[in-house]
């Protein structure tokens, strides 16, 4: 090969519509950022968080008792309804079932997290995820419809209740005041049950993200200065995976206070925020009032978060 | 973490892991069972019997085909909207430090951290407010909202993988901005962007709550499967629709964990 | 003076990120065919002269030219001048001859022709045959070599190499040093060496710029740089020299002022000479490196492998030229 210096030193664009463009957008990188930012920030921007605005907005109108109008009228006379005992009842009670979903989830994602970051190798691991994003991805509605199979009065759960034998049992739960009711299928303990399931997979993988980066050295540190293996879970461990369960109760807590079509298809008369919501903006017509209830996740949300981002939870997600 | 790699795990954990698993994956399995059942009017276990008529009678249904042909254009296109935004969004949010970039990272992961109804119900006032009637395109809006997240996380998950150098190096070595785009970052975020189209494809197929409030008339599969949940007047129906959703979500979804195993994983934290 | 064009010029040139100054006013000529070695330590501005010169980054005041043609505005695709990155930035998704061949490609070079050259740069740099591979299928010196024969292969005016080095094992950087080495010499282009290693600066360079909080502290040849430092930093960074205060040098050796000595040039006899005592010693090989207490300075001595020594804390007699005691330029 031989190194024949060429003559010059700059070469010329090379042309076309491309090759000028190319220049521009080179010598101007704000330009470029501009014009890459625009199409997603004028969609989001637009449609999503102007609708947002307009949802806002709404909860300061009324509604007109007599004539069923929306009066657009600034006024805080919605928010004053949610305090009525009723509509209390409803955001106690979603805050309450949000909070043990979110309990029930931990404590049944520890083991396969714990399991699938610490002990699963090559080919488990690879099974473990795949494991555990199946049913996370696959549709939010088929396994709410599982469920009303297998809690149906019919269904495989009392069957199997049935042949262990253990019936009395399942009858002793559901006489119980609050979580029973008259089947699973009817009952706050069925709801319970399917939220956990759907919202499982969300509580497993920020655990197991988080117990991934703690570093194998640490664990045996922790060994070489004297802990039982106990001890080096109870302080190391643990502590090391709180951030990965505050941010997946971020989502068990956010996604169930969210949710109206589990409580409407397995559960009690008893409403929760969704579906409050949705029957309000529905049937009854009342925007405001509906958007009023929304405020209510979005500010439990917006502590929620604040709280989160202060115990590190979001380098998890 | 590799300390354990000699060691096994205590049986109390083997067993809570593995119930765990169990507990994910047998109600979804029990579908499959549903699925060819003889018993048309309860959900009975263990099923009477036996028969795979119920297949024959799904596939003559046109309300099935209808929601099922609906659902596939609205995901198509959401896609599509969806993983230009994002990638551009990504793009952007990698390639350079500016005021704000916090601010938009925020802004693509919010239709997805708010309770869907938030998005739902956001949407829909807006339309009313607006006056928009509800349509084909009122659902192509609101899915493809919240599946730019899907694409944008898959995507700036690889840029932040492919170091910066190459597409230098690309520059360097005589490439202008737009062959470096065709030549070396196109290649490196193919797969990334395969990945996130086919998970906001699934998302976007399986979506039901943002749906009922942008829908109007229309019925994507997912909303007819909640009508049949509320109303059951065909469970066998609901019960093939159930399997055959379960069998055309998988495949999107395993496509994308192969494109992405090495590596990033697949962006569903954020689902 | 003749009329000598220069390959690089930096005019007064300033690279500001804030309030960071990377580089500031910065001159420099560097020589067509000469074999220059930027070197400092890490933040000292080296790099971004590096970015600089091939387009990556623009300044923010001052002019720069190569081979007489002004370099700002100019993107670094319309220059001919070619990089070996750190990292070596090699495609994975292409094979090593893809790579190699890339720059031709993207200039419409048709398929067959940029193959040849391909294959012939490849050869160049030692690895016939080994078009077909991934990167990722190479070892961290094939690699390098994969990104040298890439740059190389566009017959760029100024090759650009940044800390080429720096993830090789010794051995085999050792060995890459001497090829490198000959390779520019063979080819006659002007090599731009970025490097915080002075031993690898001194051995390879033709011409040497030390970089300091974005400044250039000295511009010289290797034997200058070495033996001649002009100011503190230099003679600390660039071999470790005695740095000794004003009372020390005129006791010792007549001027006035702060003055460097290389350790080397420290001779140890045992009746005439300063008095010292031994604090301790370390074992280099071919040489011993001694730490002296001279009264209350601290001096470093080299002594050839072999040299009897006494114990630590023993008291011995040493001396020095006074031509090997350089008056340095900046007196702190």
């Amino acid at each position: 090969m031989t190194m024949a210096a060429t003559t010059v030193t700059m070469r010329p664009s090379r042309g076309g519509v491309f090759g000028h463009l190319s220049d521009v957008l080179w010598r101007n990188p704000r330009l470029t950022l501009f014009l890459m930012l625009t199409p997603p920030l004028l969609w989001l921007g637009i449609i999503y968080l102007g609708s947002l605005f307009a949802l806002l907005l709404q909860s300061f109108f009324s509604i007109d008792e007599y004539s069923g109008l929306i009066n657009r009228e600034f006024t805080l006379k919605t928010y004053a309804e949610l305090l009525h005992p009723s509509n209390l009842d409803i955001i106690l009670r979603t805050l309450v079932m949000s909070a043990t979903v979110t309990v029930g989830a931990a404590v049944v994602a520890f083991p396969i997290a714990y399991y699938a970051a610490r002990y699963a190798r090559g080919k488990w691991k690879a099974l473990f995820y795949l494991g555990i994003m199946l049913p996370l991805w696959s549709s939010y509605l088929v396994k709410v419809y599982a469920w009303k199979l297998i809690l149906a009065r019919e269904g495989i759960l009392n069957w199997l209740f049935a042949k262990a034998h253990l019936t009395w049992l399942l009858d002793a739960w559901l006489a119980l005041p609050i979580v029973g009711g008259n089947s699973l299928s009817v009952s706050h303990t069925g709801t319970f049950l399917v939220f956990l399931y759907v919202w499982l997979p969300y509580m497993i993988l920020p655990i197991q993200a988080a117990l991934e980066r703690v570093p194998a050295n640490l664990v045996e540190a922790s060994a070489d200065l004297g802990a039982s293996p106990r001890q080096t879970f109870t302080k190391v461990l643990l502590p090391l995976a709180l951030p990965g369960v505050i941010a997946g109760s971020i989502f068990t807590f956010s996604l169930t206070m969210g949710d109206y079509i589990i409580p409407q298809i397995v559960g009690t008369s008893r409403r929760f925020i969704g579906q409050a919501v949705y029957a309000h903006q529905g049937t009854a017509g009342n925007i405001p009032l509906a958007a009023a209830f929304t405020v209510v996740p979005i500010v439990v949300m917006g502590f929620y978060l604040w709280f989160a981002k202060r115990r590190g939870a979001f380098d998890a997600v | 973490m590799r300390s354990d790699r000699n060691q096994s795990a205590p049986v109390g954990l083997k067993i809570a892991a593995a119930a765990g698993l169990l507990f994910l994956h047998l109600p979804i399995l029990l579908i499959f069972v549903y699925a060819f059942t003889t018993e048309e009017r309860t959900y009975q276990w263990p099923p009477p019997g036996f028969t795979l008529k119920w297949f024959a009678v799904t596939w003559n249904r046109p309300d099935v085909w209808e929601a099922l042909i609906l659902s596939v254009k609205v995901a198509s296109i959401s896609t599509v909207i969806a993983l230009v935004l994002g990638t551009l969004c990504a793009a952007a949010v990698s390639g350079s430090r500016f005021f704000g970039r916090e601010a938009i990272s925020l802004l693509v992961i919010l239709p997805i951290a708010l309770p869907g109804i938030i998005t739902g119900i956001a949407l829909r006032s807006a339309f009313s407010l607006a006056e928009i009637p509800f349509s084909f395109w009122t659902i192509i809006l609101g899915h493809a909202t919240f599946c730019v997240v899907i694409v944008y996380n898959n995507a700036i998950a690889r840029f932040r993988r492919t170091s910066g150098s190459l597409m230098e190096a690309s520059m360097d070595l005589g490439a202008d901005g737009f062959q470096t785009f065709r030549y070396v970052i196109l290649p490196n975020i193919g797969t990334a962007l395969l990945a996130g189209g086919m998970l906001a494809f699934a998302l976007s197929f399986d979506e039901v709550i943002v749906t009922t409030f942008t829908a109007g008339q229309q019925q994507t599969l997912p909303i007819w499967m909640l009508e049949e949940l509320v109303r059951p007047r065909q469970r066998p129906v609901t019960n093939v629709v159930a399997m055959v959703v379960v069998i055309v979500t998988f495949l999107p979804i395993l496509v994308a964990y192969y494109l992405t195993r090495d590596g990033d994983q697949v962006a569903g934290g954020g689902k | 003076m003749t009329h000598h064009m220069t390959a690089v010029s930096f005019q007064k040139v300033s690279r500001h990120f804030g309030a960071v100054r990377a580089v500031d006013e910065v001159d420099l000529e560097i020589r067509p065919g000469e074999f220059f070695a930027m070197l400092g330590p890490s933040g000292s501005g080296k790099t971004t002269c590096l970015r600089l010169i091939a387009g990556f980054d623009q300044p923010t005041a001052g002019h720069i030219e190569i081979f007489g043609e002004t370099a700002e505005g100019v993107p670094p695709y319309r220059r001919n001048v070619n990089t070996v990155f750190q990292d070596y930035a090699l495609f994975p998704h292409l094979n090593v001859a893809d790579n190699v061949a890339y720059g031709l490609m993207v200039r419409g070079v048709p398929r067959a022709e940029r193959m040849r050259e391909a294959a012939s740069a490849l050869e160049l740099v030692k690895l016939p045959g080994y078009g077909a591979r991934k990167p990722s299928q190479l070892s961290g010196g094939q690699r390098q070599r994969v990104a040298l024969a890439r740059a190389l292969v566009n017959r760029p005016k100024v090759l650009l190499l940044d800390e080429p080095l720096g993830a090789l094992d010794l051995k085999l950087r050792e060995q890459m040093q001497e090829e490198l080495k000959s390779l520019q010499k063979a080819l006659g282009v002007t090599f731009v060496f970025v490097t915080h290693d002075q031993g690898e600066a001194l051995s390879m360079a033709d011409r040497i710029a030390v970089f300091s909080e974005g400044r250039v502290m000295q511009v010289g040849t290797p034997e200058e740089i070495y033996k001649r430092p002009r100011s503190r930093f230099v003679a600390d960074f660039v071999g470790s020299s005695n740095v000794l205060p004003p009372d020390f040098v005129a006791r010792h050796g007549g001027a006035v002022g702060w003055a460097s000595l290389r350790p080397e040039a420290v001779r140890l006899s045992e009746h005439e000479g300063i008095g010292a005592t031994i604090v301790s010693r370390s074992f280099l090989g071919a040489s011993t490196r001694l730490s002296l207490m001279v009264g209350g300075q601290r001096l470093h001595a080299t002594v050839p492998a072999g040299t009897s020594l006494p114990d630590d804390g023993s008291p011995v007699r040493l001396a020095f030229d006074r031509a090997d005691l350089h008056l340095l330029d900046d007196q702190p």
